[in-house]
């Protein structure tokens, strides 16, 4: 009771009190400095309106379903593979992994490199033989986001492969036992027996990996500062540079509350799950 | 009923069948493709501007030169300032000791309390902090930058550091209170019988078993601070930058033709703590991903 | 015709070798019990002769063909699992007719088996029905569907009864006795659970270390146990034990302790114990006398009585015999006050002698 105090204190105080200063924010008319003239939604009326915000939402929608798609099929093929007692699972396992121990920016400056038109891999692939259109992804605005999705696909599908390694593991093992006894072969085992039980981790990692991708940032500043033009910028990167560089403070509170929005759309079905099902069960 | 062969005996020979090295194959794929930005890194940060020009990614370096690190510890620019990424790394370890060090205690108090003192208000309290783990930090910001500034920790250290420790809390709460209740509760009221109260039961009792609990969140948290971006940016100030700011201001803003070499060997620079306890940690971190992921 | 021949088996992992050099054979129709601790082989044995686990070295036949190399499947066995292994996501019919379909049997084949076995276990009503639904005794009863519709010659049980609580165990435990006798198959069956193996099993195989310590009917294990580890495992409360040493005298074979000397001419040795070999004299608590008949018996002792337990049918009488702890099981409403000491005497035919060193029976 008391040794949480502090922590009650920064829950309301800090957390709720800073959530609901940016949202009254975003109803004012605030540029550098704030004002508290109400002018109601019009701030949001005018981010519908600014090109920079729905290209930046554009972007955000594509790279999410990209994202999650590319991590979610990589992961569980991963963890399937690894699933059949394969010699140097460790290994394996410790190889996939490591992307998700770096720095986003780690992550984003590597992959940069790698995606230089002139040096970079298409180049080394191209002279290796490999047919790759050598434009540089980086630099056309039209593939751009997907690099950042290669890059963020390699940095996150170790993730998913260990939340879907740990839902295939909590199968009983006798179940495998009695398929084996029953002669139903190992593919129709996975599809109709073990995938079925895996929906609370498919549900886990695309609500983990959609609020990653809502929050994209760092990244996006490491590789390519929301370039070509604006083919990757991205919702949060518009906050920010609203807050700082452009100083609208009422614009970038506005965005920020539908980031905030959007997040609390993802949570609700996984907090639903969770919390309220234990609930049911008590 | 198939039988075997009349004299079989003792263990079927093994055959590899097509599905077997199927999966190896993919594996081994898979995890090149996993390894070879490492390799890269490694690679370019070894050679001379004069080949890396040359563009062969994938070649070993023919005369490796430890230049491009010695540079990006102590001489890289970004911008017009030209001191490396050493002093970054200082300021990172500032930041992310004392940090980690109080939201780990913070979290394991917290979860403690949540987990075995139920009071009113403790499941609501518990799902807000959870929900505000999940929340983009961009929400934050402005209320965050008028007051620090107003209290005067804007752009200072104790600034910064505090700030951390607000955002890893609920996380920590979260891990620390999954990890008590799998502590039997008879624990708790034997304790509580022989006349124990909330510190000591805490200090003796709950923190000795917390060991494993505590190593796998001080990874998890020191891997999360070191890796910070955001926070690091606005808050820190020119005195306490951490590396991943530095690492971003070297890699974009150089002017000139780039050092992709000393940009190679900084990104390995500011990578190499994370790497290191990743490397070193076997199962621990996988641990903390499941704790933290898996919930329920 | 023996319907399982298993032949000189072993399994070892790396260093540690599980099963040693086992050999056993089990009568077509059969209801074989492994019995045994945690650790002693059972299940290793149960998953090689199933296909599981594959063997180190040795042979496997079931029904004269060789399966030692062959995938559980094709085996002709069915199998049913302490955790039921049910699967999750099904109904119980699509439980019981899963491999069935996935082999693809025509669909009037499957309905017909699984009425059948849904008739045997009285599962009727509830095919319908999730496993998350049932009752842990319904859900064995749909695991032993699942195999029972396998149309094979041997069932395996590995534990099944462990996961329930004691009503149901006695429940179930009588169901799956008249399993057999309605139907006949050959069925092995593993449990560390003494009373399940007395009133299961035509054949026990009390196993300890990966070895078969003895294997016999239950009566032959319950009154001539084969070692003294067997004599100690069967039998709740257990065997009573008391040291001595053999003394051959011109009248014959005698025990003789501090506190004993008894006349052991009436007792069928398997061989002749040398002079002074040290053993063990073994008796069960309910072969007890006490009283005028106590005295009458070549083997006589003072049993000092510590703790009388009342159990409503019994009473137990915990004490000890000379040095030795022991318990004797007598009629309720005797009176016995603790720290008293009563005669107790055993009948020969009761007794059993062990090697003090090897614990083999003499």
């Amino acid at each position: 009771m008391l040794a949480m105090s502090p922590t009650a204190l920064f829950v309301f105080g800090v957390y709720i009190g800073c959530i609901v200063w940016t949202c009254a924010i975003s109803f004012t008319s605030s540029r550098i400095l704030p004002n508290y003239e109400f002018v109601g939604l019009s701030q949001y009326y005018r981010l519908m309106a600014t090109e920079r915000w729905i290209v930046s939402v554009h972007n955000m929608v594509i790279y999410g379903i990209a994202y999650i798609g590319g991590c979610l099929i990589i992961g569980f093929l991963l963890a399937v593979f690894i699933d059949q007692k394969v010699r140097f699972e460790n290994t394996f396992r410790t190889i996939h992994l490591f992307p998700y121990a770096l720095s986003f920016i780690v992550t984003g400056a590597v992959w940069q490199w790698l995606f230089n038109p002139t040096m970079g891999l298409e180049r080394a692939l191209n002279e290796l033989g490999l047919p790759v259109p050598g434009i540089g992804m980086l630099s056309n605005p039209h593939t751009a986001i997907y690099a950042l999705v290669i890059a963020s696909v390699w940095q996150g599908a170790g993730l998913v492969m260990i939340i879907m390694l740990s839902g295939l593991r909590s199968v009983d093992p006798d179940i495998w036992k009695a398929t084996r006894v029953e002669g139903i072969p190992h593919f129709q085992t996975y599809l109709r027996i073990i995938l079925p039980e895996l929906h609370p981790a498919v549900l886990t990692s695309v609500v983990m990996l959609g609020i990653a991708a809502v929050k994209i940032y760092d990244l996006v500043a490491a590789m390519t500062q929301g370039g070509p033009g604006i083919a990757t910028e991205v919702p949060a990167k518009f906050v920010m540079d609203h807050l700082f560089g452009r100083a609208n403070v009422g614009l970038a509170t506005a965005a920020a509350t539908l980031m905030l929005i959007a997040v609390l759309c993802l949570l609700t079905p996984l907090l639903y799950l969770t919390y309220f099902r234990t609930r049911r069960q008590q | 009923m198939k039988p075997s062969p009349h004299n079989a005996r003792g263990t079927k020979p093994q055959r590899l069948s097509i599905a077997r090295i199927g999966i190896y194959v993919f594996l081994v794929v898979s995890s090149a493709f996993f390894i070879l930005p490492l390799y890269v890194m490694v690679v370019t940060s070894l050679k001379p501007m004069a080949e890396i020009r040359l563009g062969h990614l994938f070649a070993l370096p023919s005369s490796p030169t430890f230049e491009p690190w010695l540079t990006a510890w102590s001489s890289a620019c970004r911008g017009l300032t030209c001191d490396g990424v050493s002093a970054g790394f200082l300021n990172s370890v500032k930041i992310t000791l004392p940090a980690v060090t109080a939201s780990i205690g913070l979290g394991a108090i917290n979860g403690y309390a949540l987990s075995f003192w139920k009071f009113r208000g403790a499941e609501f309290l518990f799902a807000v902090l959870l929900i505000g783990a999940f929340m983009p930090l961009q929400v934050f910001i402005y209320p965050l930058v008028r007051i620090s500034s107003g209290v005067g920790l804007f752009g200072t250290l104790p600034g910064v550091v505090l700030l951390h420790i607000c955002f890893s809390m609920p996380l920590m709460t979260l891990l620390f209170r999954n990890f008590y209740a799998t502590i039997p509760v008879d624990l708790f009221k034997a304790a509580r019988v022989d006349g124990a109260g909330f510190w000591v039961i805490f200090l003796h009792v709950m923190l000795p078993l917390s060991v494993p609990m505590i190593a796998v969140a001080a990874l998890i948290q020191t891997t999360g601070t070191w890796n910070d971006y955001i926070l690091g940016l606005i808050f820190a100030g020119s005195d306490n930058v951490p590396m991943t700011v530095l690492l971003n201001n070297v890699v974009n803003s150089q002017f000139g033709e780039k050092q992709y070499n000393v940009n190679m060997a900084a990104t390995i620079l500011t990578g190499l703590v994370p790497l290191i306890l990743y490397f070193s940690s076997g199962r621990w971190f996988v641990r903390g991903i499941t704790a933290g992921a898996v919930k329920g | 015709m023996s319907t399982i021949d298993i032949r000189d088996a072993r399994v070892a992992y790396g260093a540690v070798t599980v099963l040693h050099d086992l050999n056993l054979s089990v009568d077509e129709g059969e209801f074989l019990v492994l019995l045994g601790s945690s650790g002693c082989g059972k299940s290793t044995l149960l998953n090689a002769i199933a296909g599981l686990t594959d063997l180190t070295d040795g042979q496997i036949f079931i029904g004269k063909k060789n399966v030692t190399w062959s995938e559980p499947k094709d085996r002709g066995i069915g199998m049913v699992f302490q955790s039921y292994a049910l699967y999750p996501r099904m109904t119980v019919e699509e439980n019981m007719s899963f491999g069935l379909r996935i082999a693809g049997m025509p669909k009037a084949d499957v309905a017909a088996r699984v009425a059948r076995a849904a008739g045997i276990l009285k599962l009727e009503q509830l095919l319908k029905r999730r496993p998350s639904e049932l009752s842990g005794g319904q859900r064995q009863r749909v695991a032993i569907g699942r195999a029972l519709v396998r149309d094979v010659e041997v069932f395996l049980f590995d534990e099944p009864l462990s996961n329930l609580d004691a009503k149901l165990r006695t429940e179930l435990r009588v169901e799956i006795k008249r399993l057999h006798q309605e139907l006949g198959n050959t069925m092995i069956y593993v449990t560390h659970d003494q009373i399940e193996a007395m009133t299961l099993a035509d054949r026990i195989a009390v196993m300890r270390d990966g070895r078969i310590e003895q294997l016999e009917s239950p009566e032959g294990i319950y009154a001539r146990p084969a070692n003294r580890f067997v004599a100690g495992f069967i039998g709740s409360p257990g065997m009573n034990f008391t040291e001595a040493s053999i003394e051959q005298t011109d009248q014959g074979v005698r025990a003789v302790a501090d506190d004993l000397n008894v006349d052991l001419s009436a007792y069928r040795f398997a061989g002749h114990p040398p002079d002074r070999q040290r053993i063990e004299i073994g008796y069960r608590p309910e072969h007890l006398l006490i009283g005028d008949a106590a005295r009458e018996q070549p083997l006589q002792a003072k049993l000092t009585v510590e703790v009388t337990e009342n159990m409503g049918a019994d009473l137990y009488a915990w004490g000890k015999v000379g040095a030795s702890k022991a318990v004797a099981r007598l009629p309720t409403g005797l009176r016995i006050a603790p720290g008293s000491t009563i005669t107790i005497g055993v009948p020969p035919e009761y007794l059993s002698v062990f090697d003090a060193a090897t614990g083999d029976r003499l």
